[in-house]
C-alpha cells in the first residue's frame, strides 16, 4: 500500500517537473509531397491561408458565379459574372484589401455598352483592359478609363457553323498586342488575333486522340453508320496564364485517367508561338496533379487543373477542381508540394475558378463560397522558392544552404537532397554528393557523381594499382622460377 | 578403444565432409556439362542430398545479401515493406512444390527420377544463379547506371542458364525426350498452382471449421454463464 502511494506521489511529481502539454500549431493547410515511391509525405505548411475576403464584407453585394480572376501589380481584377460587372481591388500591406473601381458598361460607339457574364479579364502594362464579355458574343478592349478602343468578334473561319454561338471564355494578351483567346466549342486550340483585332488563325491545337477500337469500327462502318457517330475532335483547353517570358501555360481536363501517368494527357501545357508544347518534365512523374486518386467523402477520379498562374522564377501553381488542391511544380517540373482540400474553413476550398498571383503570395477565386482567398508563404514555403531561385542564378552554395534549411524544417523533400548534391558536386566533393543523391535515390545525378568519384579514386591509387597488378603477375612466375632452380640444384647435387 | 571409436567418428565425418566438397565440386561440372552431368548426378551417384541444400541455402543467401548490398542504382528496396520471412518462404516454398508437383506427374507420365533425383537437380541447377549473382552484387558498387546493360545482361544470363540447366536436368533425370520435357514443365507450372489453390482451400476451411468450434464454445458458454 504504501509503495503504491509512493508511486503515485512520484509520478504526480514527475508530472509537475516535466509538463508534457504539447504545443501544436493550428494547422491551415493540409501539405504533402510524393517521395520516390510515390507515397504520400507529410509536410509542413508551404502556404497559409490569411482572408477570405467575400463581396458582402467589401461592401459591394455577394459575388453571383465569379468566373475570372487577374492581378496586375498590387490590383485584383475580379469577374463578377453573374452580376455582369468587373470589380477592381487594390491590395496594401498584408491584408488590407479595398475596392477601387466596378466596370459593368463603358463609353464607346456599340450598340450594346453593357458587360454580360463577362468570364475573364486581362489588363496589360499600360492599364488596358481586355474582357471577355461571353454573352454578348464579343472580346472588349478598353483602355484604363472603360473607353472602347476595338471590339473583337467572332473569327472569319469557313469551318465554323455561323449559326453557332461564340462565347468567348479566357483570354491573354502578349507584349505585341496579340490576343490569345479560348471560346467555348472551339476545339481548334486559342483564337490568336492580331494588334488590330483581327483573326489571324488558331494555335496550339492539341492532337486528336482516339480509341483504337472506334478507329476499327470506323473503319467498318458504312457513311451512314459514320456520321451517326461521335467525331474524333481535339480536346479544349479551359484555362490559360502567361509567363513572364510571354509563354502561354494552358491547362485541359479532358482526358481518359489511364493517360495521366503515361504523359499521354498533358494537363498542363507550356506553348510556345508556334503552339508546341514546350513543357519541361524532368521528374519522375510528369506534372498531372494527384498521383493516387482514392475515393473518399465522396470525391474520385484524378485531379481536374482548372487554372495556372506562373511565377517570376517559373514556379507554376495549377489548382484542382475535385479536391479543392494547388500544386505547384518547379521549373523542371518536379512537384514542390500539394496543399488545400474541399471544406468550409479558412484556406479550404469549394469550388475553385481561378487562380493568380501577387508577388509570391497565391490569389484564389471561389465561385461557391464566392469569396477571394489569399495565400502567402511561411518560412518553410520561401525557403523552397528562395532556393530554387537561387539554383536558377547560379549561386549554388547559396542554394544549398536554403536546401539545408528546408532539410530542417522537413526530412522526407528529395529535392532538397538533390539540391544539396548538386551543389557538393559542383564543390567537387564527390563523396559526399552521393551520399546526398542515394537519399533521394536520383540514379542519374548519382551515376554523375559516382563516375568522377571513381576516376579521382583510380587516379590516387594507381600506383598501388599498377603495384598490384604488377606483384599478382610477376610472383608466381619468379615463384616458379626459384623453385625450379632450386630443384636443379637438388638433382644437381 | 575409447581412442579408437573418436578416430572412427571423426574419420566418418572427415568422409563426410569430404563427400559433400566432391559433390559441390562436381556442380561445376554439372552446370558446363549439363546433359553429361545430370545423368551422372542420379545414376552415377556423383551428387548429394547436402550439396543440394548447400547450394538452394546459398541461392537464398543471394537474394538476402543482394538486397542489402547491391548498389540502390539497380536495386531498389522500399526497407519499410521487406519481410525477410516473405523472402524466405517466397523462395523455398516454390522449389519445394515445384519438387512435388514435378515428382507427382513425372511418376505418372513414367519419369525415372525419385523426388530425391528432383530436388537434387534443382539445387544443382541453382549453381550458376549464385556463382554469377554474388559477383554482380560486387559489380553493381562499381558502375553507374550508364554501364547498367552491363548489370541486365549478367542477371539475364544468369537466369536464362538456370532455366536451360533445369530443362536439361527434367530431361536426363527422368529419361525424356525435349518435347515431353517442356511439355511436363508446363504441366508441372499447372500443377504448383493447383496444389497452392488446394492449400488455399485447406486453410480457409480449417480456418472456417476453427471458428465454428470457438463460436460453437462461446454459445455454450453464454448460455451457462
Amino acid at each position: 500500500m504504501r509503495k503504491k502511494t509512493k508511486f503515485i506521489i512520484f509520478f504526480c511529481l514527475a508530472l509537475i517537473l516535466f509538463p508534457s502539454a504539447s504545443v501544436r500549431a493550428e494547422r491551415t493547410t493540409y501539405t504533402y509531397t510524393y517521395d520516390y515511391w510515390r507515397v504520400e509525405r507529410e509536410s509542413p505548411d508551404a502556404y497559409k491561408a490569411v482572408e477570405t475576403i467575400t463581396g458582402s464584407k467589401l461592401g459591394i453585394g455577394d459575388f453571383s458565379n465569379p468566373q475570372g480572376l487577374y492581378v496586375r501589380g498590387n490590383r485584383i481584377y475580379v469577374c463578377d459574372t453573374g452580376n455582369h460587372r468587373i470589380i477592381v481591388l487594390e491590395r496594401d500591406g498584408y491584408n488590407n484589401v479595398q475596392v477601387i473601381d466596378q466596370i459593368s458598361e463603358f463609353k464607346g460607339d456599340v450598340e450594346n455598352n453593357t458587360l454580360s457574364q463577362p468570364h475573364d479579364i486581362f489588363v496589360t502594362e499600360t492599364g488596358e483592359y481586355y474582357i471577355a464579355d461571353t454573352n454578348n458574343q464579343r472580346v472588349l478592349h478598353l483602355s484604363s478609363d472603360a473607353q472602347l478602343i476595338k471590339v473583337i468578334n467572332r473569327p472569319v473561319d469557313q469551318t465554323v457553323d455561323e449559326a453557332s454561338d461564340f462565347l468567348p471564355t479566357k483570354l491573354v494578351v502578349d507584349k505585341a498586342g496579340r490576343c490569345f483567346v479560348l471560346a467555348r466549342n472551339y476545339n481548334k486550340g486559342f483564337l490568336q488575333y492580331d494588334r488590330e483585332g483581327e483573326f489571324i488563325g488558331y494555335m496550339g491545337a492539341s492532337e486528336v486522340r482516339f480509341n483504337f477500337t472506334d478507329y476499327i469500327w470506323k473503319l467498318l462502318s458504312t457513311q451512314k453508320q459514320k456520321s451517326q457517330m461521335a467525331q474524333f475532335v481535339p480536346t479544349e483547353y479551359n484555362n490559360v496564364a502567361m509567363d513572364k517570358d510571354g509563354f502561354l501555360y494552358a491547362t485541359n481536363s479532358v482526358f481518359e485517367e489511364h493517360m495521366l501517368r503515361s504523359d499521354e494527357a498533358k494537363p498542363i501545357r507550356k506553348l510556345n508561338s508556334m503552339g508546341t508544347d514546350i513543357l519541361v518534365k524532368n521528374a519522375e512523374l510528369p506534372p498531372i496533379g494527384d498521383v493516387w486518386w482514392d475515393n473518399a467523402g465522396g470525391v474520385s477520379g484524378s485531379s481536374r487543373l482548372i487554372d495556372i498562374t506562373v511565377l517570376d522564377n517559373d514556379i507554376y501553381y495549377a489548382i484542382d477542381r475535385t479536391r479543392g488542391r494547388i500544386f505547384g511544380y518547379d521549373d523542371q517540373g518536379n512537384l514542390l508540394y500539394a496543399f488545400g482540400s474541399i471544406g468550409n474553413k479558412l484556406g479550404y476550398l469549394q469550388f475553385p475558378t481561378a487562380i493568380d498571383h501577387m508577388d509570391n503570395d497565391l490569389i484564389v477565386l471561389d465561385s461557391r463560397n464566392i469569396g477571394i482567398t489569399f495565400f502567402t508563404p511561411t518560412e518553410y514555403g520561401k525557403l523552397i522558392n528562395d532556393a530554387i531561385m537561387a539554383y536558377s542564378v547560379g549561386q549554388y552554395e547559396l542554394s544549398a544552404d536554403y536546401w539545408r534549411e528546408v532539410l530542417r524544417l522537413n526530412g522526407n523533400y528529395d529535392m532538397a537532397y538533390v539540391g544539396i548534391g548538386r551543389a557538393l558536386l559542383r564543390q567537387e566533393k564527390y563523396k559526399e554528393a552521393m551520399e546526398y543523391f542515394e537519399f533521394a535515390l536520383d540514379d542519374i545525378n548519382y551515376s554523375k557523381a559516382f563516375q568522377l568519384y571513381r576516376k579521382e579514386w583510380i587516379e590516387d591509387n594507381i600506383i598501388w594499382i599498377f603495384t598490384s597488378f604488377f606483384l599478382i603477375i610477376t610472383v608466381p612466375i619468379v615463384i616458379g622460377k626459384v623453385k625450379k632452380i632450386r630443384r636443379e640444384v637438388a638433382e644437381a647435387e | 578403444m575409447k581412442a579408437l571409436t573418436s578416430r572412427l567418428i571423426s574419420d566418418t565425418k572427415k568422409n563426410k565432409l569430404r563427400h559433400l566438397g566432391t559433390t559441390l565440386r562436381y556442380s561445376l561440372y554439372v552446370i558446363t556439362h549439363p546433359f553429361d552431368g545430370f545423368w551422372d548426378l542420379t545414376h552415377e551417384k556423383r551428387g548429394s542430398l547436402g550439396a543440394a541444400n548447400v547450394i538452394i541455402v546459398a541461392a537464398l543467401l543471394t537474394n538476402i545479401l543482394k538486397l542489402q548490398f547491391s548498389s540502390f542504382l539497380f536495386v531498389k528496396v522500399i526497407w519499410e515493406f521487406t519481410n525477410l520471412l516473405e523472402i524466405v518462404l517466397g523462395f523455398l516454398a516454390p522449389i519445394v512444390i515445384g519438387c512435388l508437383a514435378n515428382w507427382g506427374l513425372t511418376t505418372l507420365f513414367d519419369g525415372k527420377g525419385t523426388m530425391k533425383d528432383v530436388y537434387m537437380a534443382i539445387g544443382y541447377s541453382l549453381t550458376p544463379y549464385v556463382l554469377i549473382q554474388i559477383p554482380m552484387i560486387f559489380i553493381s558498387n562499381l558502375i553507374t547506371v550508364q554501364e547498367g546493360s552491363l548489370y541486365i545482361f549478367l542477371h539475364y544470363l544468369s537466369v536464362l542458364w538456370c532455366g536451360a540447366l533445369i530443362i536439361s536436368a527434367a530431361m536426363m533425370i527422368h529419361d525424356y525426350a525435349l518435347s515431353k520435357t517442356l511439355l511436363t514443365l508446363i504441366a508441372t507450372v499447372v500443377g504448383m498452382m493447383v496444389i497452392i489453390f488446394m492449400l488455399l482451400l485447406f486453410f480457409t476451411l480449417v480456418s472456417d471449421a476453427i471458428a465454428y468450434f470457438i463460436s460453437l464454445y462461446k454459445e455454450i458458454s453464454f448460455r451457462f454463464y
